[in-house]
């Protein structure tokens, strides 16, 4: 193996050490904005922080992407008919 | 007050998402077309108690949680596993995303993509515990906030955080074992 950094050994400094803690809830878009502003600060001057963010954004986007199913039209139709004789059994709520 | 009659018209755009959460949750679509269906029913129902104006699609998606939890949970025979082996903090990346993809030019999703399949994120998700798999489904697939889900599942907000956080390491352990299993994941030693 040859000696390339590892992934801790280039994010050492407190700079990178609070973007990392603080991936998720970025990701997720819950910073306030002044710290939305530090994190992309500090990403704007560091590769491997950078790196590692669009790694983690591009992993849940796939996962976003992988676990949507097509409804089938069988399930459209029995959800319009059950609603349906709901509310000829109901008349008063409607 | 919600009126019934706009029912139809406000709530089925969510199938596609309810639906495919249900599949996620039950792991069958025989059930998962049960559950959907019973949701629709419960929240047609209840929807003299929405309030219009606010946010219809957790609102549903509580009726289809709670729906899942009370009626399929039930009855499943053998408990649920609520521990989750503890993985490092980005345990995929340390293993497949080397700075060396930059420098060569590949973007991170040609990074991702390379080594997992759709059904591999499938198989990995529906794979994690129930109430981990809850926290990722709704924060990762349907991009809710950690409040909204707080809301969604009844617990408090530090819950979610830390079922999201355990949960999406035990997926990235998950996803790296089947590509290994596929292939298409070198069994490569962690980076140091």
């Amino acid at each position: 193996m040859d000696e390339e950094p590892s992934i801790d050994e280039l994010t050492s400094t407190g700079g990178c050490q609070d973007a990392l803690h603080t991936l998720y809830h970025y990701l997720d878009g819950e910073l306030t904005p002044e710290r939305r502003e530090a994190i992309q600060r500090h990403l704007s001057q560091c590769a491997p922080c950078l790196h590692a963010f669009d790694f983690e954004a591009e992993l849940k986007a796939v996962v976003a992407r992988s676990c949507r199913d097509q409804v089938p039209e069988s399930l459209r139709r029995r959800v319009a008919d059950v609603i349906e004789q709901a509310s000829k059994s109901r008349p008063d709520l409607v | 007050m919600a009126d019934q009659a706009r029912f139809t018209e406000l709530a089925m755009e969510y199938m596609g998402s309810l639906y495919s959460a249900a599949l996620r949750m039950t792991r069958n679509p025989a059930d998962a077309e049960d559950l959907v269906q019973e949701t629709y029913l419960k929240a047609y129902r209840a929807f003299g108690s929405f309030q219009e104006g606010t946010n219809l699609k957790a609102w549903l998606y509580r009726i289809l949680t709670n729906t899942f939890i009370n009626s399929y949970r039930a009855r499943r025979r053998r408990p649920e596993q609520t521990e989750l082996d503890d993985v490092e903090d980005l345990y995929l990346y340390r293993r497949l995303g080397g700075l060396e993809a930059v420098t060569a030019g590949r973007s991170a999703e040609e990074e991702v993509l390379e080594h997992f399949t759709e059904s591999d994120v499938k198989e990995a998700v529906e794979a994690l515990p129930e109430q981990f798999r809850m926290a990722v489904l709704l924060a990762d697939v349907e991009g809710f906030s950690y409040k909204e889900i707080a809301d969604i599942l009844d617990v408090p907000i530090g819950t979610v955080m830390s079922r999201l956080h355990r949960g999406r390491k035990a997926l990235q352990k998950a996803l790296h074992d089947f590509g290994r299993e596929r292939g298409l994941v070198a069994p490569t030693p962690p980076a140091r």
